[in-house]
């Protein structure tokens, strides 16, 4: 009876700490996607609008995903972690857009910064969210395994509770936790849902709804033109 | 530099065991997800709740997900098939979505073709839809691959070993090498696999050749690992 144990254990006086830990956890979470969203948005948007720089951001992001989050448990390691799900959604949002839409907007006389700022950032805005969903996944799981050092957030108590054995604790925060990163995915896919502009929600209105995650295109293939 | 010269025997004892953990959650996510993506592709009602289910797999941080299963299974907390059984499942939560993807990239066009040529069934979907959605499904699977070999560093924190042990151990005594030579080698078993993947990939599919970046772009959009 693992789980009445753990039920047991979160609703006895023993758990009172755990709204706290929850705070703190949604703060590191917070505070880690704030700031490699200050460094990866800019980065992400330079490569998607000027295109330069885009076989090293895709390289970049194998190499990332290889990273251990344990062996780098510090803040720096969330930083790194998530910089690059944030930069992928910012550089595939520009990406995904249309040529023919920013063509038009440089027809139009839109200068760069324009196009960037009033066509580019809002039809791109969806999956910089997705970016951001993916990265916030992340930063609760990594910040999990950042309390070996801290103990700080909903990690202590499960591996404060490892070594002596104590199922109830553990699985009464893992369940707490998972609850966590379930909420906040939902939250992020509400904004992701909200982020479509006005005019490509009525455009799509009626007709089926599409997928807001880039598939892959033709040329992802085999049948597709080799030429990239 | 002198811990790592007097430890070597440690260093690839763990790297080989590393490895050997990899490999099965790895094979095992890719034969799992393979039917659940085309299950999700072909029909309307499945393709919702699978992508939805696995979005939710996904979502479960990976040391929560460690605890969780011994307790619905019953399964040591301590063993090689809790940490098995748990990557699997993040591998079949990213492989299944890419799979998905895959069938969706073959050209309706190719498959009528293979209808009116008399394909049906099974054998259509070895003869003409994998392989055709092989690129996707490489580029889905180079994800898990490096995923998988990075999240095992996790299961030391229950008792697993693995190269995550140079990370607690080298935490706890304050060796920056030996830290530091866990992230390397983690970081070298999985390029050492996503290469091997590509080289399978160029031999299986000897038309992409010519088109590997493109296959290679469709990595970036993938959901990062947690």
């Amino acid at each position: 009876m693992l789980f009445a144990d753990a039920f047991a254990w979160l609703f006895s006086p023993d758990a009172a700490g755990i709204p706290v830990r929850i705070v703190q956890h949604l703060a590191y979470t917070l505070i880690a996607l704030g700031v490699s969203s200050a460094i990866a948005i800019p980065i992400g948007y330079w490569i998607g609008h000027t295109g330069r720089g885009r076989d090293i951001a895709v390289g970049l992001s194998g190499a990332a995903r290889a990273l251990p989050s344990l062996g780098l448990i510090t803040i720096l390691a969330l930083l790194v972690s998530t910089r690059q799900a944030i930069l992928a959604g910012a550089y595939s949002g520009l990406q995904s857009i249309d040529r023919r839409t920013i063509d038009a907007a440089r027809a139009q006389g839109m200068t760069e910064w324009q196009i960037l700022r009033q066509v580019e950032i809002p039809l791109g805005l969806p999956l910089l969210v997705g970016g951001l969903r993916n990265a916030a996944l992340q930063v609760v799981a990594t910040a999990t395994l950042a309390a070996y050092i801290t103990l700080g957030g909903l990690g202590g108590p499960i591996l404060a509770a490892i070594p002596n054995r104590r199922f109830d604790i553990m699985l009464g925060t893992s369940l707490v936790l998972i609850l966590l990163a379930i909420a906040l995915d939902a939250v992020f896919a509400l904004l992701e849902r909200v982020a479509v502009p006005k005019g490509v929600a009525l455009q799509r209105r009626g007709a089926r709804p599409q997928r807001l995650r880039p598939r892959p295109t033709r040329s992802g293939t085999a049948v597709g033109s080799p030429t990239t | 530099m002198n811990w790592i010269v007097n430890n070597t025997g440690l260093i690839v004892e763990l790297t080989l065991l590393h490895l050997r953990l990899s490999i099965l959650p790895i094979v095992l996510g890719f034969l799992i997800a393979i039917p659940l993506g085309w299950l999700a592709w072909r029909y309307r009602l499945t393709k919702g709740i699978l992508l939805t289910v696995v979005s939710v797999l996904y979502t479960v941080p990976s040391l929560a997900l460690l605890i969780l299963l011994p307790g619905i299974v019953g399964y040591p907390l301590i063993s090689n098939t809790n940490l098995t059984v748990a990557l699997t499942i993040y591998a079949v939560a990213l492989m299944t979505r890419s799979a998905a993807d895959g069938f969706a990239a073959v050209d309706q066009d190719v498959r009528q073709s293979a209808t009116a040529l008399g394909y049906s069934g099974l054998g259509r979907f070895f003869a003409v839809e994998f392989p055709l959605a092989g690129p996707v499904l490489l580029a889905g699977l180079r994800v898990v691959a490096v995923s998988t070999v990075s999240l095992i560093t996790v299961g030391v924190l229950v008792g697993i070993q693995s190269l995550g042990y140079l990370f607690t151990n080298g935490l706890q005594r304050f060796i920056f090498a030996e830290i530091l030579t866990g992230i390397v080698m983690v970081v070298l078993i999985a390029l050492v696999l996503d290469r091997l993947l590509v080289l399978i990939g160029r031999v299986l599919m000897p038309w992409t050749r010519t088109g590997t970046r493109a296959a290679r772009r469709v990595q970036l959009t993938v959901p990062a690992a947690g």
